[in-house]
């Protein structure tokens, strides 16, 4: 089924990606293109076919619940936009 | 040229230095630059002082294979102290804070890192073309793509910069650009190399591999390179093998006696190009003349691997990428308004047309309503291509085949058509989905002179397997050895 153009506007929402009208066209254009070509799954008979999430059949491997990480946080936030006194600065969410 | 091997002799013999070898390639990767773009960034003064401190490791009578050898990694791969930016605007300045698992244990083994070369942004992309800092130019033919995603790295190797590099294969992106630069390329068993610190795509394909001119190059790297890490817990357990010492034995007169290659049907058909399918058989060809044998095999739900990967690849990417959202690391747009705003306009700004078609694919394959129409679908059609190669390799101990329906092609002749783009690694993705390990070696050229790549692929963990069955092809054979348009003549220091 072809995308309307609310729905890539809808997907740019979910994906917080902003899109305006003139690029929404060509996208549409194009995810309709994409799923021409994606759409010839829906008519294979996978009835009883389990899914394949991971291309090995092994189990997770679990480990010790210990903290393992040191404190980097200073090295890691040399490259974050804007930091105060170790903090991460967003614009203000209440007020 | 040289190879890694005829590299390591010559280091281990005094006949060149680390330092020699690396004021070499630092100084074809600047004459090269504006001509094939390959790297994102060059770090000559740690290279030479990690040339120096091998050099010294050399004279203590401490070196191994790599000690001292000149590679690069693809900008996907973290490397402690230096920029990664996975070709994207989004981490344009960002500073890796550690290592990747593979830089660390390539770094371990003796290597010298010259540099990051150059990718589709995030990995994404079979052309390099989509790169925040400009396309990948192909030696053979610099009006053509390199391939992609890994086209740096790729380049950097056909035009002799470095002798190896690494790579990153989600769907191809190491076998494709190897095939349409003329190298050697190897994307391992799913699980054999720790994918910690690869900036991640699709997690459940990405795999860290390897380019060099030869088989053997590609076992000296590998063999270091794989190994258990805690930190990726898809990472597997598995006895350490010595790939390279294997195919260092002696040959036998038919060195591929016994071999099964399976040629599967479908590899074979409309749409490959007669110049790659000549090139193909004729490679066929030469390895029954060294004692192999070809059996016919079918793999009928290959056909939909491209549909499964572009329902696959996105859904996991835009997952992966909802971290870059301009507040812990990489690019944030200078004017907003709230929250929500900021992250908009940042992933706006930050990411390129391809990375944001993928996003949104997955979004919508993962959103409500049609999850189980397309991504469960997508998984169940995935198990089906894994069973067709489990049935395959009853009867056959690897398979071959063209690694792509053609040659390299122009820049700019599909950018606008990213379906014509994502049929490109019709033959490549499959090994993807079902983890196996797969290489391209080079097998012959077009009659435009542009390189045309075999693919091997093998059952899991088999790579000891098809690497030998590389490396015995390459003995016979000279394609790899070939140097594109003016790479061969000058005379360098150390080098010939």
């Amino acid at each position: 089924m072809p995308l309307t153009f609310d729905d890539v506007q809808r997907l740019a929402r979910l994906a917080r990606i902003e899109i305006d009208a003139g690029a929404t066209r060509d996208i549409q254009a194009k995810l309709d293109a994409i799923f021409s070509m994606i759409d010839e799954l829906l008519s294979i008979d996978t009835t009883g076919i389990v899914p394949m999430a991971h291309a090995q059949d092994a189990m997770l491997p679990l480990r010790e619940d210990a903290v393992t990480e040191v404190d980097q946080h200073a090295l890691y936030q040399q490259n974050a936009p804007a930091v105060v006194d170790g903090l991460y600065l967003v614009p203000r969410v209440l007020d | 040229m040289k190879t890694i091997g005829e590299l390591s002799q010559a280091l281990r013999s005094r006949t060149v230095s680390s330092v020699e070898l690396v004021q070499d390639a630092l100084a074809r990767v600047a004459s090269a630059q504006a001509r094939l773009n390959a790297f994102i960034t060059v770090d000559a003064d740690g290279a030479l002082a990690a040339a120096r401190e091998a050099d010294a490791v050399r004279s203590r009578g401490e070196a191994s294979a790599l000690t001292g050898i000149p590679i690069a990694h693809k900008d996907v791969l973290m490397t402690a102290g230096m920029r990664t930016t996975c070709g994207s605007r989004m981490l344009g300045n960002f500073v890796a804070p550690f290592d990747a698992h593979v830089v660390a244990r390539l770094r371990e083994a003796g290597t010298v890192l010259v540099g990051k070369t150059n990718l589709d942004e995030f990995a994404m992309g079979s052309s390099t073309e989509s790169s925040y800092f400009g396309p990948t130019r192909n030696p053979w033919n610099p009006a053509c793509i390199p391939g992609g995603s890994s086209g740096g790295s790729a380049a950097a190797v056909a035009a002799d910069l470095v002798p190896a590099s690494t790579g990153t294969d989600t769907g191809g992106s190491i076998r494709q650009p190897a095939a349409m630069c003329g190298i050697t390329g190897l994307k391992p068993t799913y699980g054999l190399c720790s994918r910690y610190g690869l900036v991640a795509f699709a997690s459940s394909l990405d795999t860290p591999g390897v380019f060099a001119r030869d088989a053997l190059g590609c076992a000296l790297l590998l063999d270091p390179m794989a190994g258990h890490d805690a930190r990726d817990s898809t990472s597997l357990d598995r006895p350490r093998e010595d790939r390279a010492a294997a195919l260092r034995a002696p040959a036998p007169v038919r060195p591929l006696a016994g071999l099964r290659i399976g040629l599967p049907r479908e590899y074979f058909g409309d749409g490959v190009d007669a110049a790659v399918l000549a090139a193909i058989d004729a490679a066929l060809a030469k390895m029954r003349s060294l004692g192999a044998t070809t059996v016919d095999i079918e793999l009928p739900a290959v056909r939909h691997s491209v549909p499964v990967y572009y329902v696959i690849a996105p859904a996991e990417a835009s997952s992966n990428l909802s971290r870059f959202d301009g507040v812990r690391y990489g690019h944030r747009a200078e004017r907003y308004g709230d929250l929500a705003d900021m992250y908009c306009r940042t992933r706006a700004e930050g990411f390129g047309a391809e990375v944001k078609r993928r996003i949104l694919i997955g979004t919508y394959v993962l959103s409500h309503g049609y999850y189980d129409a397309y991504y469960l679908k997508a998984q169940q059609v995935r198990r089906l291509i894994a069973q067709d190669f489990a049935r395959a390799f009853d009867r056959c101990d690897v398979i071959a085949g063209p690694t792509t329906p053609t040659a390299a092609f122009p820049i700019g002749a599909k950018a606008d058509d990213p379906v014509q783009m994502y049929l490109n690694d019709i033959f490549t993705i499959a090994a993807n989905l079902t983890g196996s390990p797969a290489m391209s070696i080079p097998c012959g050229f077009t009659a435009e002179g542009l390189p045309i790549g075999l693919q091997i692929q093998g059952r899991h963990f088999d790579e000891a397997r098809i690497l030998q069955v590389a490396h015995r092809f390459q003995q016979a054979t000279d394609w790899h050895l070939r140097p594109p348009p003016g790479e061969g003549a000058a005379d360098r220091k150390g080098r010939r």
